[in-house]
């Protein structure tokens, strides 16, 4: 199946095409990103690590996606 | 001289100098002088990921959490709500409890929000955060704090990245008298007799970011941060002299040619 665009999400503020709904684990893989490194939001409701295979990403869903930088 | 051991939250440390990791050129010059500096506390930022560089590094891929404490701030934050949104997601990341509490008030002087800040930590602390606050060097507010429950208290030394040294020894020494957490020293410093004036007035530790990063040699600046407190700190247990307004002579009066 072509990797159209069948839906779309916010993702960190902007819209994000997606091929349609996905387990988080999937976007955050699609995104090249490491779940030791990140913490996920989606519609302001933080997703514990252990949910991420059963959380659904939907088209609408706003999802914030943090990690760690430099500060002080 | 065998020191007391740095508690924070349970765990014990060997240095009391805390860096922060922002400013530095890349990843490579803060693992560096994070390793110069000695410190086994890192603070760090909580922002979104970058989603259009995907290939980029990552900040903990130079800090191991398993070495280093790491320490979330959250800085930026002006309101008791995005304080605790920002502490609630970086706990998520899984390096543990500990947050450094910043609200801010003010963007021109970042001199923190003392009403958003007790609130925010209240919260924090009854959801099971070690909540390090950053706060106005107030005695009264570090009072409210400890009684909270947070894990320490970090009274500014002046303005962030300021660099203008302890502004007020004076509000410091009641604050450490009155302390029955940590008390840390947190922003305005500006270079190594800052850093060893607060560990000489008795503070636990000193927190500092833009002293080191800024500096034109940050690696050697670091070192020289962790020479300052490890020194500011046995001054104070050697316990200094008295200031007197008139000389004492070293040397016998007794003995003298003539």
């Amino acid at each position: 199946m072509p990797d159209s665009v069948a839906s779309s999400i916010i993702l960190n503020g902007d819209p994000y095409p997606l091929p349609g709904d996905m387990r988080l684990t999937a976007l955050l893989e699609r995104l090249n990103m490491r779940r030791g490194r990140v913490a996920v939001e989606i519609n302001r409701e933080i997703v514990p690590k252990a949910r991420y295979d059963a959380t659904i990403v939907r088209a609408g869903d706003h999802v914030e996606i943090i990690n760690f930088v430099g500060g002080g | 001289m065998q020191d007391t051991s740095f508690e924070l939250g349970g765990r014990k440390f060997k240095s009391r100098l805390i860096v922060g990791t922002g400013k530095y050129r890349d990843f490579a010059e803060t693992k560096a002088a994070v390793e110069e500096s000695g410190a086994e506390i890192v603070t760090v930022a909580v922002r979104r990921v970058n989603i259009t560089d995907r290939g980029k590094e990552n900040l903990l891929d130079y800090l191991d959490p398993r070495r280093y404490q790491i320490l979330p701030n959250t800085a930026g934050c002006f309101t008791a709500e995005e304080a605790i949104r920002t502490c609630r997601l970086a706990r998520e990341v899984g390096v543990g409890e500990l947050v450094k509490l910043e609200v801010i008030g003010n963007n021109r002087t970042l001199f923190p929000d003392v009403a958003a800040t007790l609130e925010a930590a209240r919260v924090l602390v009854k959801e099971g955060f070690k909540v390090m606050p950053y706060v106005t060097d107030d005695p009264v507010a570090c009072l409210r704090l400890q009684e909270i429950g947070c894990v320490a208290v970090m009274p500014l030394a002046a303005p962030i990245g300021s660099g203008l040294g302890i502004r007020n020894p004076f509000n410091l020494a009641i604050i450490i008298e009155q302390a029955k957490v940590p008390v840390i020293v947190d922003a305005g410093v500006g270079t190594a007799s800052d850093a060893a004036e607060a560990m000489e007035l008795g503070c636990d530790g000193v927190l500092m970011n833009s002293a080191i990063a800024g500096a034109k040699d940050p690696l050697a600046m670091a070192r020289a941060m962790k020479l300052a407190v490890e020194a500011g700190r046995l001054a104070y247990r050697a316990g200094r002299i008295e200031r007197r307004l008139y000389a004492t002579a070293s040397s016998p009066l007794t003995g003298l040619i003539g």
